[in-house]
């Protein structure tokens, strides 16, 4: 149907928003490109001079850099781990008919409408803190010396937290793709001979599989650049082990006022998606194939 | 052996009750099919059989022995669903394999099963395709496939052609009589097309409301219906009803004449009508006649006879064709 005029009447027409979008992505690129070759420190107004390199050097041969790529990996890779491997059952479980379904539902799914810099507040002080929180009452009760959560298990500290405000995102997910599978596939499993965890192994966990992809792909997007919820709880620390990269560059930029690096450091991170990207599509991508 | 007997058979979910006490004897080896109307319980009884389902009430005899506490893997029995149910993610050797594989029978019987089962059914070259490649016919056939492969006591077909095609439909309806007569495997077949249930069945259920209102060969329903609905149910077109005088006069409340039994001449002495819809087929033509107090009666004439709506005719009903019903519904038999 697409003669000539119609092809031509839908760029001319489309122009304008592509454009937009265009000029919306290539003048913060550009601009952060400029400034990733320059020096430029906040403290030191007017000495901005053009370094070329210099920038991702530092950057890149920072020990810091190190240590905030592998926080990345293990906090996305957890929390990635974490929701799925519980929001499957507790999917499951919203699955079945029970009374009060439906309040049972909005329940498991409030914690994704809260705000990330208030549930990492409400974690960090009414839970987790180690005189005043909830966990430190449990532990007193049972006789044991209360956890100095952000102490002494910082990054576990921040994946729990991230895991909670996830969970209901994979359980969502997964809860709609188990309401769309044929009910006459699971008796005609049941016809089979097959038992509970046969079904679940063998039908519904291939069903399964397309939406796990989908929680996989958007929940690395939405994880890569976790910062509220360490910049509220830990600030990074102690040391280095709750950095990660998203915080590693808010800290060259706004604590040590170095913009230049800071840049450089935002370029790598988009690499570092990319290929993370790559990698994924490649291993999960193909279950999205019809 | 299948030899499946129901005993007061009752299925209520909460206060609607589906099925209101069936009882049912089907030999081994047997074709039976459940026809009636939707809604009318006929799905509910397969599953109740199938175990899908738990009874209310009543006994699910298989082989003589009770099997209403029995789970549905362990009745022995396989169900052929109305969607296939086929699994997606399987390719066709891994969909009939299943139950095998489950039952945990060794991988080269299971291979051998599952190839005789594909060349009974013309499957070979489609065994390591995936559901999704097939076409509705050939997913019908893994389902059939699905169900043979566990050399079951019966097969339950729930309205297993319902998703296919007119033409596709006449040739699996053949193909599922001649490998049930093959197999020699008593079949439950569920289906609300008469068609169908004439034609497949050694013996017809008829049920009406979760009561079964007739049980007998395909004929004996035609010739000699137990009631109203039964005859009003089988064949196409349906029986003419008529009451009142006409009725009193052969002692019944309501005599019924199927189309086919009456004989319709342009000027006769038998029921006087004007002729308000003709359908020309070639072979035959419908008549759907308006015969005043009598009410609109149909009538088939074999052949061409050349009629218009709003030419006059008369009807005769074959003698000895006639149908009487009491007051209830019932049939009065000479």
């Amino acid at each position: 149907m697409a003669t000539q005029q119609t092809q031509l009447l839908a760029r001319t027409l489309l122009t304008p928003a592509v454009a937009l979008l265009f000029i919306w992505m290539i003048v913060p690129l550009a601009l952060t490109l400029y400034f990733a070759t320059l020096h430029y420190n906040l403290l030191d107004p007017g000495s901005e001079s053009f370094v070329g390199l210099e920038n991702f050097r530092y950057f890149l041969t920072d020990p810091a850099f190190l240590a905030s790529l592998q926080n990345t990996l293990v906090l996305v890779g957890s929390v990635l781990a974490i929701t799925i491997v519980l929001g499957v059952p507790l999917a499951l479980l919203l699955d079945q008919q029970v009374v009060g379904l439906s309040i049972v539902r909005l329940m498991v799914i409030a914690p994704f409408f809260v705000m990330p810099t208030v549930s990492a507040l409400v974690w960090k002080n009414l839970l987790m803190h180690p005189v005043s929180g909830l966990f430190a009452w449990i532990a007193k009760l049972f006789g044991v010396p209360a956890i100095d959560w952000f102490n002494d298990a910082p990054l576990f500290s921040v994946i729990l937290i991230i895991s909670w405000q996830w969970l209901p995102f994979a359980t969502l997910i997964l809860l709609t793709a188990l309401q769309s599978l044929d009910e006459e596939q699971k008796e005609a499993a049941e016809m089979d001979g097959a038992r509970a965890v046969s079904t679940f192994i063998y039908i519904t966990l291939p069903h399964l599989a397309r939406p796990i992809t989908v929680v996989i792909l958007i929940e690395t997007i939405f994880l890569l650049t976790v910062f509220a919820e360490i910049f509220v709880t830990t600030g990074g620390g102690p040391g280095l082990q709750t950095t990660n990269i998203a915080f590693l560059i808010y800290s060259q930029a706004l604590i040590q006022y170095d913009v230049g690096s800071a840049s450089a450091g935002g370029l790598v991170a988009v690499v570092l998606a990319n290929i993370v990207a790559f990698f994924l599509v490649r291993i999960v991508g193909k279950n999205l194939e019809a | 052996m299948g030899q499946i007997t129901l005993q007061g058979v009752q299925k209520s979910f909460g206060p609607v009750h589906i099925i209101k006490g069936a009882d049912l004897d089907i030999a081994d080896g047997s074709f039976v099919v459940f026809v009636g109307p939707s809604g009318c319980g006929k799905t509910t009884l397969l599953r109740l059989i199938a175990g899908l389902e738990d009874v209310t009430g009543g006994a699910i005899m298989i082989d003589g022995k009770n099997v209403v506490d029995v789970p549905p893997a362990k009745r022995g029995l396989s169900m052929v669903f109305q969607s296939y149910a086929l699994y997606p993610h399987m390719s066709v050797r891994g969909n009939i394999a299943f139950g095998l594989k489950m039952a945990g029978l060794p991988k080269d019987e299971i291979n051998k099963k599952v190839e005789g089962a594909a060349a009974t059914l013309n499957l070979t070259p489609y065994l390591d395709r995936k559901p999704r490649e097939l076409s509705g016919g050939q997913r019908q056939r893994v389902a059939i496939g699905r169900a043979i492969v566990r050399e079951p006591k019966a097969f339950l077909f729930d309205e297993p052609l319902s998703n296919l095609d007119a033409a596709l439909r006449v040739q699996m309806r053949l193909e599922v009589t001649r490998l049930q007569k093959q197999l020699a495997t008593t079949a439950i077949y569920v289906t609300h097309d008469q068609v169908e249930a004439m034609t497949m069945a050694d013996k017809i259920v008829v049920l009406n409301a979760g009561k079964i209102e007739q049980y007998g060969s395909p004929l004996e329903l035609y010739e000699r219906p137990a009631n109203l609905f039964v005859a009003g149910f089988i064949g196409s077109p349906k029986m003419n009803f008529v009451t009142g005088e006409e009725a009193k006069q052969q002692g019944a409340a309501t005599i019924g004449v199927r189309p086919e039994h009456l004989k319709v001449e342009r000027d006769g002495q038998g029921w006087q009508g004007t002729v308000s819809v003709a359908e020309h087929l070639g072979s035959d033509t419908f008549l759907y006649v308006d015969c005043g107090p009598l009410g609109m009666l149909t009538a088939r004439y074999v052949g061409e006879l050349g009629l218009h709506p709003g030419d006059k005719v008369s009807l005769t009903p074959e003698p000895g064709r006639i149908h009487r019903f009491d007051e209830g519904g019932k049939s009065i038999r000479a």
